[in-house]
C-alpha cells in the first residue's frame, strides 16, 4: 500500500447467509481526506462500514487500512482507528468525564497520559466546560461531540462515521465537522443519508444494490450528469415523454410520475414546453444536478431514504431552486 | 489489559451506586424476603429442628448472589442494544477483557451485597464467629463468581431482556429453589431428587450452610460441596470469556 491512501479495498463481498449486501466492492481512501458511503437502504453501505470498523468479520476480497491487512491484523487498526456508530457509544448514566476516562483505559492509557488525552479531547471537541455533566442531561449535538472526543482519545489516523449526524440539525452536525476537519491528518470515512453532508466531503462513493455505481469528486459526479436538469410533473407522464421526444429531439425519461431531461440547453425548452404542454403540468422544476439525480442517472432509481426517525423527513425534501 | 478490566469494572460499580432505586432494590429485596418468609413459616415450619429464620438465612444469601448476578448481567444486553459494548468491541482490548471485567464487576456487587446481609445475622439468632464469617465469605466469593459467570454467558447469548427474564423463570429460578436454599430436599420424587443432585446450586447453598451454620443437614460433606462450588465457579468464568472471544456477525448488530 503506498503512503497516500489510509484504506485500500478489492473485491469486497460479503453475505448475511444467502442474502449478498456487498458485490464486489472496491476503492481507495487517501491520507487525510473525507471520503463518503453515500446509497439508499439497503446499499450496503452500513455492511461497508461494520467490515472496515473491525466489528463484522470479513468474507471475501482484501482490505488494507492504515497499512495493515484487515483480515489478520485487525488489533493493530483498532489501535489507530476512531469509530462512532450510529447508536451512541457512550454511556448516558456516566459523565462526560467517566466515559472519556474508561475510552481512555480501555486504549491501556494511565497517569499522566490519560489526563493530558482527556484534557485534549474535551478541548478538541469544546467540551471542556461540560465535563462534570451526565451525558443523559446533553443535546443530542453536544452527545454527539462527547463519542467525537471519545473516539479523539486514541489520537486516530482514521474514524469512521456512521450515519454520525442523523438526528442533529444543521447548527449541531456543522459543529460536528469543524471538530473533526481541525483535526490534522485525519482520514474520515464516513456514511451518511443526507446529501448536503455527502456534498461537501473530499470524494464520494455512491452505493446500490451491494455494488459501486459512482466515485468521484461531488463537483465531478454532478457536473458528469451535465448541464440542467428539467423534470417535469404530470399525471400522463409516459405519454408525455413520447410526445416531448417527437416535438424537440430530446432523450426524455420517465421516472415515477415525472418526466426528466438532462442536458446542456434544457433550460432553453422551458418556454417552448410551457407553451405547448402547459394545460398538462402540474410543476415544472429546473435544477442543477444534484448527488440524487447522479444517482438516478446511474441507477435509474430514485434516492429514497426511509428514515427512521419521521422528524427527519422534513429535512429530506428536495429543496432545488 | 489490566486497564480495560478495571475500568469495566469499575463501570459495573459506579453504574449499581448511582441507581438509587436499583441500590434501595438490592438492599431491601433479601431483608424483605427473610422477614416476610421467616415471620410467617416460623410457627408452622422447622427444617431439622431449626427454627426457619436460620434456616432460610443462609438461603437469601445465596438468592442475593443469583438476584445480582441476574440484574448485572443483563446490562450486557442493553449495552449490546445501545452501542457500549460496540465501542468496546472496536477498541483494541482483548475480548477476554470484556467477560472478565463485566464478571468481575457483577460478582463484586453480588459479593458486596451478600455480605452486608451477611453482618445483620446477629439479628436473626445466629452467633457470628469470626472464622465462619471468613469462611462464608470465601464461599459467597465463589459462589458470586459462578452464577455471575452464568447470568453473563446467557445475557450475551441473548437478543432481548424479554428473553432473559424468560431464561430466568425457566431456568435460573428453578435453580435456586431446587438448591435446597429456600427448602429442604429430601424423600422428593425422584426427578427433583435427580435435579437437585445435577443443580451445581445445590453445592453452593451446601458449602454456605457448612461454613455458616458449622452444620448443614440434608446436604453433601463440606469437601463435597467445595469442590462442586469450585468447579461450578471455574466452569461459568471459563464459559463466559469462551462465548465471548467467539466472533460473529451478531456482535455487529
Amino acid at each position: 500500500m503506498s503512503e497516500t491512501h489510509a484504506v485500500t479495498a478489492a473485491d469486497v463481498a460479503f453475505a448475511y447467509g444467502e442474502r449478498a449486501a456487498l458485490r464486489g466492492v472496491s476503492f481507495a481512501v487517501e491520507a487525510g481526506a473525507s471520503f463518503g458511503f453515500v446509497g439508499p437502504n439497503g446499499s450496503g453501505k452500513s455492511t461497508l462500514f461494520k467490515l472496515l470498523s473491525t466489528i463484522l468479520p470479513q468474507q471475501a476480497g482484501s482490505i488494507t487500512m492504515l497499512g495493515h491487512d484487515l483480515l489478520r491484523e485487525s488489533a493493530a487498526i483498532r489501535r489507530r482507528i476512531g469509530v462512532v456508530f450510529q447508536s451512541p457509544a457512550v454511556d448516558k448514566n456516566l459523565t462526560v468525564l467517566e466515559n472519556l476516562r474508561y475510552a481512555g483505559l480501555l486504549l491501556n492509557l494511565g497517569g499522566k497520559e490519560l489526563k493530558m488525552r482527556i484534557d485534549e479531547a474535551l478541548a478538541a471537541a469544546v467540551l471542556t466546560d461540560r465535563r462534570a455533566d451526565p451525558v443523559a442531561e446533553l443535546s443530542g449535538g453536544l452527545r454527539r461531540r462527547v463519542e467525537i472526543a471519545k473516539c479523539l482519545m486514541a489520537r486516530p489516523d482514521l474514524v469512521l462515521l456512521d450515519e454520525a449526524s442523523t438526528g442533529l440539525d444543521p447548527a449541531a452536525r456543522r459543529e460536528m465537522w469543524k471538530v473533526l476537519r481541525a483535526q490534522d491528518n485525519l482520514t474520515i470515512l464516513f456514511t451518511t443519508h443526507l446529501m448536503e453532508e455527502a456534498a461537501e466531503a473530499d470524494r464520494l462513493m455512491l452505493l446500490d444494490e451491494g455494488q459501486v455505481v459512482a466515485s468521484g469528486r461531488p463537483g465531478e459526479l454532478m457536473e458528469e450528469v451535465g448541464g440542467q436538469v428539467l423534470e417535469i410533473e404530470t399525471v400522463e407522464a409516459a405519454a408525455l415523454v413520447a410526445e416531448l421526444r417527437d416535438a424537440f429531439q430530446v432523450d426524455a425519461v420517465q421516472v415515477d410520475q415525472t418526466v426528466r431531461i438532462e442536458g446542456e440547453t434544457v433550460q432553453e425548452l422551458v418556454p417552448e414546453v410551457m407553451k405547448r404542454f402547459g394545460d398538462r403540468i402540474r410543476r415544472l422544476h429546473l435544477a442543477h444536478p444534484s448527488l440524487e439525480d447522479v444517482f438516478l442517472h446511474r441507477t435509474g432509481k430514485r434516492f429514497v431514504v426511509q428514515d427512521p426517525e419521521p422528524d427527519l423527513k422534513k429535512k429530506k425534501k428536495r429543496r432545488r431552486s | 489489559m489490566r486497564r480495560a478490566v478495571y475500568a469495566l469494572w469499575h463501570r459495573e460499580i459506579i453504574r449499581f451506586v448511582r441507581d438509587r432505586s436499583r441500590l434501595t432494590g438490592s438492599l431491601m429485596q433479601p431483608v424483605i424476603f427473610w422477614l416476610m418468609f421467616s415471620g410467617a413459616l416460623h410457627g408452622s415450619f422447622k427444617p431439622y429442628g431449626m427454627d426457619y429464620g436460620v434456616y432460610f438465612f443462609t438461603g437469601t444469601l445465596a438468592m442475593i448472589t443469583l438476584f445480582t448476578a441476574i440484574f448485572s448481567t443483563i446490562t450486557v444486553i442493553e449495552d449490546r442494544k445501545e452501542g457500549f459494548l460496540q465501542g468496546v468491541l472496536v477498541s483494541p482490548v482483548p475480548r477476554s477483557a470484556i467477560a472478565l471485567g463485566k464478571i468481575l464487576g457483577g460478582s463484586t456487587l453480588a459479593l458486596g451485597l451478600a455480605v452486608i446481609f451477611l453482618l445483620l445475622a446477629p439479628f436473626t439468632g445466629i452467633e457470628l464467629e469470626l472464622d465462619r464469617v471468613l469462611m462464608s465469605i470465601g464461599v459467597l466469593a465463589l459462589l458470586s463468581i459462578a452464577v455471575t459467570g452464568l447470568g453473563f454467558t446467557l445475557a450475551w447469548l441473548m437478543d432481548s431482556t424479554a428473553g432473559y427474564h424468560g431464561i430466568m423463570m425457566l431456568f435460573l429460578m428453578p435453580m435456586l429453589l431446587m438448591s435446597g436454599a429456600f427448602f429442604p430436599i429430601e424423600d422428593a420424587h425422584w426427578l427433583i431428587s435427580w435435579v437437585r443432585h445435577v443443580n451445581p446450586m445445590t453445592y453452593g447453598v451446601g458449602a454456605l450452610r457448612h461454613a455458616l451454620q458449622g452444620s448443614a443437614p440434608g446436604c453433601p460433606t463440606f469437601a463435597v460441596c467445595m469442590i462442586g462450588t469450585v468447579i461450578f465457579a471455574t466452569a461459568m468464568f471459563a464459559l463466559g470469556t469462551f462465548v465471548v472471544t467467539r466472533r460473529s456477525s451478531r456482535d455487529a448488530t
